[in-house]
């Protein structure tokens, strides 16, 4: 027995019931996926000003005539995905690797100001994004004098709170006493985090890794903010310029915002396990 | 001399001092350079009217200002609006779909689970840039063709105030709940059968299940997808930025959307960190509320 009742008296019952529910499930995923649908199909037609056609929700002819438009854009459209790659996968391994190693040592080490410390980490989550975006600009922009560099994309996203929580909610289910076993068999922690407690950890570090790499190559606005020319800029920036430059060009605007989504689609379907088993991990209480 | 080994194993035991901070070494400094210097940062910014090269002071000025401009309450207003619109309609939607996966077999519940994270995952430029052409004010528009069904003649839908902000909460309901439904569904998996169980001996219907059981326990679940959605609400600009640029007629001009204006169109820094202070003090206030009424049975 569960939620629902399934002692119908006929069996019709239970099977209209579940065809009702999973019709309305199917038309509300139909409505989710549509722009998705609607912005790779489009990908396909020809690169000709909105004015001379029509939209069609139906696939059509294949051409790959907008992607060969969107690319001849400029000369800097490759550049604008192998940037976008360079500072996801930098962003990623840098928050794999610091935000495991601190969230193992706030989970299972023990040192003087460690509970302040991951209060105060804890604490700052709770500020908008805002706050700190105006002092970062200057920060980065006027201080350092960084701006338009791959430093000054990849650096504020080096190692977030929200990674270092997870991984800490993650690590509390380690038993301690296998690392205590280790300790006095004379076990340095250098050697502990390597061959003990990274070896247990491979799950939240791929969810790490895939949802940073994710957030990365979607981010917008840092990258739209600290470049100022065209072969420093991600996709995202690209995409956004390719658009105010071409506002009529319907199919070539769509091939564009494929190439800037499709890389993820094919991330997610391949990690999928991993992805939905990340929104869940800083979600429920550990 | 066997306690003073005992001594020096138990400290080995439990103090790991020096590969402790070695360990968060690299996460500190990030923090302290990149969160924590710029939120101090933020309250001299804003008491300042910033120039590159030696601000002023100027005391209080920046609040004083933001409090008398009529754009900010506008922008407050079309942030509370956007919020109250979107946040318990994505929350009730995803309750729903999550109730209604449940009874289903684990792969049916994983293909509906995919296909509605999918909007999470595409880039948020490459979707504002769909909805903008779905949106298309002409008659061919697929927005407008869908409406005109329903006998609705073809509207300007982001060009005009009556709409906008309409069109950003209909994008908002039909592209963010994925996360939400698969949260729920991990909430709802978690509730044991036996409750159920004992409330089909005391002869429960469904909608007392729904009642009696399921909304109470989900209640934990229900409150952290508020506070943090009403927390993400209150910043959205990125939409609103990309597809109206806040108009027209600054219809959709969230207060996040207000702060980068001040701050990297019209270079105005302190007026935007005050403003951003403001509305973190908002936030605050709010997450506050909403813990203080809901959360009183609810441990965290």
């Amino acid at each position: 027995m569960a939620l629902y009742n399934n002692n119908f008296k006929s069996r019709w019952a239970l099977l209209l019931r579940n065809g009702l529910i999973i019709a309305f499930l199917v038309l509300f995923a139909l409505a989710t996926i549509f722009p998705i649908y609607f912005m790779i199909i489009s990908s396909f037609g020809d690169p000709v000003e909105a004015g001379a056609m029509s939209y069609s929700i139906l696939p059509g002819k294949i051409s790959f005539e907008s992607y060969k438009f969107f690319f001849n854009f400029n000369q800097y459209t490759y550049d604008w995905l192998l940037n976008s790659l360079i500072v996801a996968a930098c962003i990623t391994v840098s928050n794999v690797l610091f935000a495991t190693l601190a969230g193992y040592s706030f989970a299972k080490m023990n040192f003087k100001g460690k509970n302040v410390l991951f209060a105060i980490l804890l604490g700052s989550m709770m500020i908008p994004g805002q706050v700190t975006q105006v002092p970062l600009y200057i920060l980065m922009v006027n201080v350092f004098e960084l701006q338009n560099t791959y430093t000054a994309l990849i650096m504020p996203s080096l190692v977030t709170v929200y990674n270092i929580f997870l991984v800490k909610q993650f690590m509390s289910s380690i038993p301690k006493e296998v690392i205590e076993a280790a300790k006095i068999e004379g076990c340095s922690q250098p050697k502990i985090f390597w061959y003990i407690i990274m070896p247990l950890s491979k799950t939240v570090m791929a969810v790490l890794a895939i949802l940073t790499f994710m957030a990365a190559w979607n981010d917008f606005f840092w990258p739209f903010l600290v470049t100022n020319t065209m072969d420093m800029q991600t996709i995202q920036v690209g995409l956004k310029n390719f658009r105010f430059a071409n506002t009529t060009y319907f199919a070539p605007m769509m091939a564009g915002a494929t190439i800037s989504a499709v890389p993820m689609f094919v991330l997610f379907f391949s990690l999928q396990k991993y992805f939905l088993e990340g929104v869940t991990v800083g979600a429920v209480k550990g | 001399m066997n306690q003073t080994l005992t001594k020096r194993k138990k400290l080995r035991l439990e103090s790991d001092s020096g590969w402790g901070y070695a360990f968060i070494a690299v996460a500190l400094i990030a923090f302290c350079l990149f969160t924590a210097y710029p939120v101090i940062n933020a309250f001299i910014i804003s008491l300042q009217e910033y120039r590159p090269l030696g601000s002023n002071y100027v005391g209080l000025e920046n609040f004083k200002e933001t409090f008398t401009d009529n754009l900010f309450w506008k922008s407050l207003k079309n942030t509370l609006v956007y919020t109250l619109l979107t946040v318990p309609m994505n929350i009730f939607l995803s309750f729903l779909i999550a109730i209604l996966i449940i009874p289903f077999k684990k792969r049916t519940q994983t293909v509906f689970k995919a296909i509605y994270y999918l909007p999470a995952v595409a880039s948020g430029v490459a979707l504002a840039v769909v909805w903008l052409w779905i949106f298309d004010p002409l008659k061919s528009g697929i927005f407008n063709q869908l409406v005109s069904i329903f006998g609705i003649s073809n509207q300007n839908w982001l060009g005009a105030s009556a709409t906008a902000m309409f069109s950003l909460v209909l994008m908002s309901w039909l592209s963010s709940h994925g996360t939400a439904i698969i949260i729920y569904l991990a909430a709802l998996l978690g509730i044991d059968n036996s409750y159920y169980e004992a409330a089909d001996i005391d002869g429960a219907n469904f909608f007392q299940k729904l009642w009696y059981i399921v909304i109470p326990f989900l209640k934990p679940t229900t409150l952290f997808l508020l506070v943090t959605g009403v927390i993400g609400s209150f910043q959205v600009f990125q939409n609103a930025y990309l597809m109206t640029g806040g108009g027209p007629d600054h219809a959709t001009t969230m207060v996040g959307l207000l702060i980068f204006n001040n701050a990297f169109t019209y270079f105005e820094f302190g007026k935007a960190a005050a403003q951003s202070l403001i509305l973190a003090a908002i936030i605050a206030v709010i997450s506050f509320i909403q813990f203080k009424f809901l959360g009183n049975d609810v441990e965290y």
